[in-house]
């Protein structure tokens, strides 16, 4: 009886084995005669780039599309190198790495494909409503520790952050906190939602989200107007103020492609460019560049 | 015969899979933390300071987490251990059937409600009470998240307690009660001292899920790497770190190894408090 039962048992085990054995040949299968594509690079667009190849090859059944991160300059490094056919990057290729796909008589051409712009929030009873670049600065890095340094109320400043794996995090340290450390003191929160229940929470909070969700939180947030280094005024943060380039903490994030896209790649950047593709853009927290 | 035999090693090897588990564990967590200790040295560990994505440099001192776990599981212990052990006395010794009947269920479903769902209760609720109770800026700190914690552990110290002291023998109580104690001094005097180990094997199990606890603590806690001994900071735990950073950390970093290292220490800590607990149990003779 046992015995019977254990036979049982390994013969479905071989089955289930076998089974998966046949599958993956039927993905090799149609993996040879489909066009397969890899998009590798920016961290912080790996879950963008996701969504975009899901839908895509819903819509295209054949196509296989690999995603990778990585890192911006990853990905820009093997387009050059030509690991990869489709780079996602959250900055723009810089003069050195022109000079090497140049030498190799690459020409990578740019598609900004979503802006991604981070809004500074504070308490809604917060007299503060506008702070510099260099203010910010000083706040986050724990060298202003106090509201009335900035104009503000005789209050602690209490500095809400991202976690250290978010893409946010690094690119707010990189363009607000001139690649200085956060200070020890700035409370590190697993998410969006956690971040701007603590801003609100807290008279004396200061941190920063997309600004995708800033509308999403409505009243219980005040989003801050920014001053660049030079300006006159600062700028409130707007879908408007992140297009023309005026609000000063956001950036566009592109693809690359080595020369002009042909095939499926050119399918999937129009694909990115498309309503569809923007309305993803849209879902993933970032403004649509149309 | 044979057949015997057979069916006996599949049996040994279905009770000896932890053992291969905690194994392979050990050995997976040593292989990806091995090369930190040759290219940075294991001397970064040993650091007061935790910054793991810098322009600047890269810091990987676990001297705060530690500092940050400990904080939070003394506090918790603190606040737990006499709300759950005269918890554990009154249910079993003193409640009458129907109060225990109607007791019993709402600890056990204090035990079954997910750690995340408890952290979300802990960041509306418990934190803005803090927060106002203390006149705080931010209600984010070690103190909400140990009060959390303590909510987490009591179930368990409660259930083991309980059964360590229904478990002691009638007939001690009745001796007891026939030379004339009262039933007060029969529970503190004579069951409580007998049911010990078994307490405090509960405690230690407490402890050991209060350390492990992650969810929770990483979003009550603020997450702020400090060294500090004071309930109102916010502290940064060692497995909130390895939770928030290890999703996104590049795969075979410095960084990714120093979290693993962190993970290392983790298991060192309840490895320690296992044998402590096993050290207790056998000097009372109620090791199995």
């Amino acid at each position: 009886m046992r015995n019977s039962l254990l036979a049982i048992s390994l013969v479905i085990l071989l089955l289930g084995f076998s089974g998966c054995g046949s599958s993956d040949q039927e993905k090799t299968g149609a993996g040879a005669e489909a066009r397969y594509l890899t998009i590798k690079g920016s961290d912080t667009m790996v879950h963008l780039v996701s969504a975009w190849a899901e839908e895509y090859m819903r819509l295209k059944p054949g196509v296989e599309l690999s995603v990778t991160g990585g890192g911006s300059g990853t990905g820009i490094a093997g387009l050059i190198n030509g690991t990869t056919d489709i780079c996602a990057s959250s900055r723009s290729i810089n003069d050195r790495e022109k000079d090497l796909a140049a030498a190799r008589n690459l020409n990578p051409r740019e598609f900004a494909v979503a802006l991604d712009g981070i809004a500074i929030i504070v308490h809604p009873e917060n007299p503060v409503n506008d702070l510099s670049m260099e203010q910010l600065q000083g706040i986050f890095t724990g060298n202003i520790t106090n509201w009335q340094e900035v104009g503000g109320a005789d209050l602690p400043i209490l500095v809400f952050s991202r976690e250290s794996s978010s893409g946010t995090f690094v690119f707010f340290q990189e363009h607000v906190m001139n690649r200085q450390d956060y200070t020890p003191r700035a409370r590190l929160l697993p998410g969006t939602s956690a971040l701007v229940q603590g801003v609100s929470a807290d008279a004396g909070a200061i941190g920063y989200v997309g600004l995708g969700y800033v509308k999403e939180a409505g009243d219980t947030v005040k989003a801050i107007s920014v001053r660049s280094p030079g300006a006159e005024m600062a700028v409130a943060p707007s879908d408007q103020t992140v297009k023309d380039g005026s609000y000063p903490v956001a950036r566009p994030l592109f693809l690359y492609t080595n020369g002009e896209p042909q095939g499926t790649a050119k399918e999937f950047v129009d694909f990115a460019l498309s309503e569809q593709g923007q309305g993803i853009v849209h879902e993933a927290g970032y403004l649509s560049v149309q | 015969m044979r057949m015997d035999k057979f069916m006996r090693m599949v049996l040994a090897g279905t009770a000896s899979f932890s053992v291969l588990i905690v194994a392979l564990i050990f050995l997976f967590l040593g292989k990806e933390a091995a090369p930190f200790a040759f290219d940075p040295g294991l001397g970064k560990l040993f650091g007061a300071q935790w910054i793991p994505v810098s322009f600047q440099e890269e810091l990987f001192g676990i001297y705060p987490l530690l500092a940050g776990s400990s904080l939070v599981t003394l506090l918790a212990m603190l606040f737990s251990i006499p709300l759950s052990v005269v918890g554990a006395i009154y249910i079993s010794e003193v409640a009458q059937p129907v109060e225990r009947e109607f007791l019993k269920p709402f600890i056990e479903i204090l035990a079954s409600i997910p750690s995340v769902v408890l952290g979300f209760f802990g960041l509306v609720v418990l934190a803005p009470l803090v927060k106002n109770f203390f006149g705080l800026g931010s209600g984010l700190n070690a103190l909400t998240a140990a009060l959390l914690l303590a909510l987490m552990a009591l179930p368990t110290i409660i259930t083991i307690s309980e059964d360590a002291l229904a478990s002691v023998p009638r007939s001690f109580k009745q001796a007891s009660l026939a030379l004339g104690a009262s039933e007060l001094q029969t529970i503190f005097r004579v069951t409580v001292p007998a049911a010990l180990p078994g307490i405090i094997a509960a405690i230690m199990l407490g402890i050991g899920r209060v350390i492990g606890e992650t969810m929770a603590v990483l979003m009550v806690s603020g997450n702020s790497a400090l060294i500090t001994l004071y309930p109102l900071d916010s502290v940064r735990t060692m497995t909130a770190t390895i939770a928030a950073e290890m999703g996104e950390v590049p795969f075979g970093g410095h960084h990714y190894q120093a979290l693993f290292w962190v993970g290392i220490a983790l298991l060192l800590i309840t490895f320690v408090l296992n044998t402590l607990s096993r050290i207790v149990l056998k000097k009372y003779g109620m090791a199995q």
